[in-house]
């Protein structure tokens, strides 16, 4: 299984044939919620998003999309920090904690993805690292950084076509943030600032505002106008990053 | 307030333990304003200020103004504080953390300015802080106020994002939401480095790894503590 199939798959879904999702119909709401429970999700968790998506509909197929592409993601962040808490000498006694913070929340956006889609959850892909990703410290904290600052931007990118599924779009947020909150502490352990500073960015515009004439900013940096607005990436961007891990 | 010099502390930061010292007739002073004005009633610390002075309170508005606005008032809140945090520095403060703040401070200024530009004459006029509860000069005070805004904020607007009807708000929300969490790690990290507080079990829950998200009307009343200036919110969308 590859990743790139996985997502052109995704991006071609008709949503026409969205009964081939089992929890499309209402009936299968149900089924949804005990999904969640069998997935280990504690039930008031299972419970109160179950009852959400009951009030308001099945989610749409732009939302299964957008969580299978999560899932994807998450498998890879996931099975990365499981590797590197596994290679001996790797991940040095001062950042076990960290990483193994980091690594308790990739396993559990797993669960919580694999739960909510339940049958229709795509296997995990086989992934390949780059050399030395594992046998060098450097190496590994360069690739979390990449896979985090990468996972925020990812997930930014899918919020719009999440806008009619109400549920679906906090509980991505509520992943988003967290993966903000490790991209700045890996960021931190790398000796870099925790913000995001694209030298790309050159247009200091944001929703049509020019940011570098607003009142109060004299003798802000370029760097604090690009870190005060993180950037989403959309599906091919996070494709082209992700690369080097397809198998 | 002739002859009153006590510190009238009534709005205070969940959790801070700095004494309320209110006499008896000034308290009924006060609660007689509030009483007739419903105003937020702020510290009278150099006991020269008009202790009856009402402010007129801010309504946030409806629909995505409305939400944007609930924005605009956060991050004017977060501006104030880490304009204050640059101005008087705690004592001991690194240059690695002054320049640390310093990027937060300006990133916080950057918000603000970009939602009273994107707002225009919907725009909430600018809010009153009151940092009573802060004590700036300690470290400990202000890094922990610090992590209690960007949680906040990190929060808030979680829990507004299924609020806003245009997707381009929506985006511009989510650009946002990220840097606070940046900031709330980095600021968990100075605080306790090399912990597992960046994203530590109190915000992130350990069994789903969501962070927190939190409606306006769990997100107000806190952040309502830090400012003079009564905010009301009822017209917002649920």
């Amino acid at each position: 299984m590859n990743l790139f199939k996985i997502i052109s798959d995704i991006e071609q879904i008709d949503p026409e044939i969205s009964e081939r999702y089992s929890f499309y119909s209402r009936r299968n709401l149900l089924k949804f919620g005990s999904n969640l429970v069998a997935a280990g999700i504690p039930a008031i968790v299972a419970g109160s998003l179950n009852k959400a998506l009951a009030q308001s509909g099945a989610p749409s197929a732009a939302a299964v999309a957008v969580l299978q592409y999560a899932l994807t993601l998450e498998y890879l962040e996931d099975e990365f920090y499981r590797m590197g808490l596994a290679a001996a000498g790797l991940v040095p006694a001062s950042d076990r904690t960290v990483i193994s913070q980091i690594s308790k929340h990739e396993a559990a956006h797993v669960a919580l993805l694999k739960g909510a889609l339940g049958t229709a959850a795509a296997a995990k892909p086989t992934f390949k690292y780059p050399a030395g990703t594992f046998t060098s410290y450097p190496t590994f904290l360069a690739t979390a950084r990449a896979l985090e600052d990468t996972g925020v931007a990812a997930y930014k990118g899918q919020a719009g076509e999440l806008i009619n599924d109400k549920p679906i779009l906090t509980t991505a947020l509520q992943i988003h943030s967290v993966e903000a909150r490790h991209a700045s502490e890996v960021r931190r352990i790398l000796g870099l600032k925790g913000w995001v500073s694209d030298t790309a960015q050159t247009t200091f515009t944001q929703g049509g505002v020019a940011l570098k004439t607003l009142p109060n900013t004299t003798g802000f940096s370029d760097d604090s106008f690009r870190e005060a607005f993180d950037e989403p990436l959309t599906k091919a961007q996070v494709l082209a990053i992700a690369a080097p891990f397809l198998g | 307030m002739k002859n009153q010099q006590e510190e009238v502390s009534l709005g205070m930061l969940p959790g801070q333990l700095e004494p309320v010292r209110v006499g008896r007739r000034l308290f009924l002073r006060y609660a007689g304003a509030f009483a007739a004005g419903g105003a937020v009633l702020a510290s009278c610390k150099n006991g020269e200020e008009n202790p009856t002075t009402v402010m007129a309170p801010v309504d946030l508005g409806t629909g995505d103004v409305g939400i944007l606005n609930y924005a605009y008032a956060l991050e004017q809140l977060e501006a104030a504080f880490y304009t204050q945090v640059i101005a008087t520095p705690y004592s001991g403060m690194t240059d690695a953390e002054k320049t640390l703040l310093t990027d937060i401070r300006n990133h916080e200024i950057i918000h603000r300015e970009f939602f009273k530009a994107a707002l225009g004459a919907n725009a909430i006029a600018g809010l009153t802080p009151n940092f009573t509860a802060i004590t700036f000069t300690d470290r400990a005070s202000v890094l922990n106020t610090a992590k209690a805004f960007e949680d906040l904020g990190v929060s808030a607007y979680n829990g507004a994002g299924s609020l806003i009807k245009d997707v381009n708000y929506l985006a511009l929300a989510g650009k946002i939401v990220s840097v606070e969490a940046r900031h709330a790690a980095a600021i968990r990290d100075l605080l306790s480095p090399k912990s597992a507080d960046f994203a530590g079990d109190d915000v992130v829950a350990p069994a789903t790894g969501l962070d927190k998200a939190s409606a306006p009307s769990v997100v107000l009343p806190i952040a309502q503590t830090f400012v003079k200036t009564q905010i009301t919110a009822t017209n917002l969308p649920k």
